[in-house]
């Protein structure tokens, strides 16, 4: 974040930005537990709680750990990461695949 | 003094971010590969095995929903200590922080019921796969929780002194441990679902 970022207005406006992501993220666990218990079938299941799961983890990455606002050189190196993250994900696959 | 490491509380002319920053930010990274690793040991497991169980059927999901609202919770209060430092406010940074210890540790008080539970039923990590790579991620991430009492405590009682002499530096710690919080309170958004609810 850049230092016009720490001012004391600037704060003051982020923690009204944090109380509204706490309910949002809590309103989102709520979500996510009671469409748990309607049964759906695994893979819908498992699209609307990853989907879920990747907002709530999205707010906090972006409005928490101030990514919204912060260097580009920390985003890139999380894009960067990321692509090895998925990667990893899908190594599995791409075995069964082979196999 | 002599800065040992420079640019602890400057932004690095070329990176833009301060050196502590980018350091938590490349821990954080290899972090999101530990875990990364795990989860893809999930997949496998779970993809290979057409009679795995729900998570609900055999997890208590009533006390991990709350124990969700208790880690988001302490990552609002987390953010709130730094925000307090931000802006001059260090008797709120103490309550602020004092609160998300004291959150943290509902977390694991929370978590050590579970796991007797587990182990009252004869639940344990050799019982199968499924209690196997449960007990894997959950009892990661319940070290990684420990972990963050530990620097948090350290910030809020011997560590503090730092902001009378330096309260840059003090700030960017605080910035620091909370990105490791928040990164915590994370890995749990997407372990809680995975493992309770599916």
């Amino acid at each position: 974040m850049s230092d016009a970022a720490h001012s004391p207005e600037a704060i003051r406006k982020h923690i009204k930005t944090y109380i509204a992501v706490f309910i949002a993220l809590g309103v989102l666990t709520v979500v996510t537990v009671a469409v748990s218990y309607l049964h759906l079938p695994l893979w819908k299941a498992v699209a609307v709680a990853l989907f879920v799961a990747s907002v709530k983890g999205g707010l906090v990455a972006a409005y928490f750990m101030h990514l919204i606002s912060e260097q580009k050189i920390v985003t890139y190196l999380l894009y960067l990461t990321l692509f090895f993250f998925v990667f990893l994900l899908i190594v599995p696959f791409l075995a069964q695949y082979v196999a | 003094m002599t800065e040992l490491i420079r640019y602890i509380t400057k932004p690095h002319p070329v990176s833009g971010v301060t050196n502590s920053k980018l350091g938590i930010w490349l821990f954080l990274i290899s972090e999101i590969m530990l875990f990364g690793g795990l989860f893809s040991a999930y997949v496998v497991l779970r993809a290979g095995d057409p009679e795995w169980p729900h998570g609900f059927t055999h997890l208590n999901v009533p006390l991990a929903t709350v124990n969700t609202l208790v880690l988001i919770t302490s990552s609002v209060t987390m953010v709130m200590a730094w925000a307090s430092l931000a802006m001059n406010q260090f008797n709120n940074f103490r309550k602020h922080m004092a609160l998300t210890i004291l959150l943290s540790l509902a977390f694991l008080a929370v978590k050590a019921f579970e796991y007797g539970a587990k182990f009252q039923h004869g639940h344990y990590p050799s019982t199968d796969l499924f209690y196997g790579i449960y007990f894997t991620l959950t009892g990661l991430h319940a070290l990684h929780i420990l972990g963050g009492v530990v620097v948090n405590t350290y910030l809020l009682f011997p560590g503090s002194k730092l902001w009378k002499e330096n309260p840059e530096q003090f700030t960017g710690r605080v910035e620091a441990a909370g990105l490791y919080w928040h990164f915590v309170d994370l890995v749990w958004i997407f372990l809680f679902p995975t493992l309770y609810l599916l």
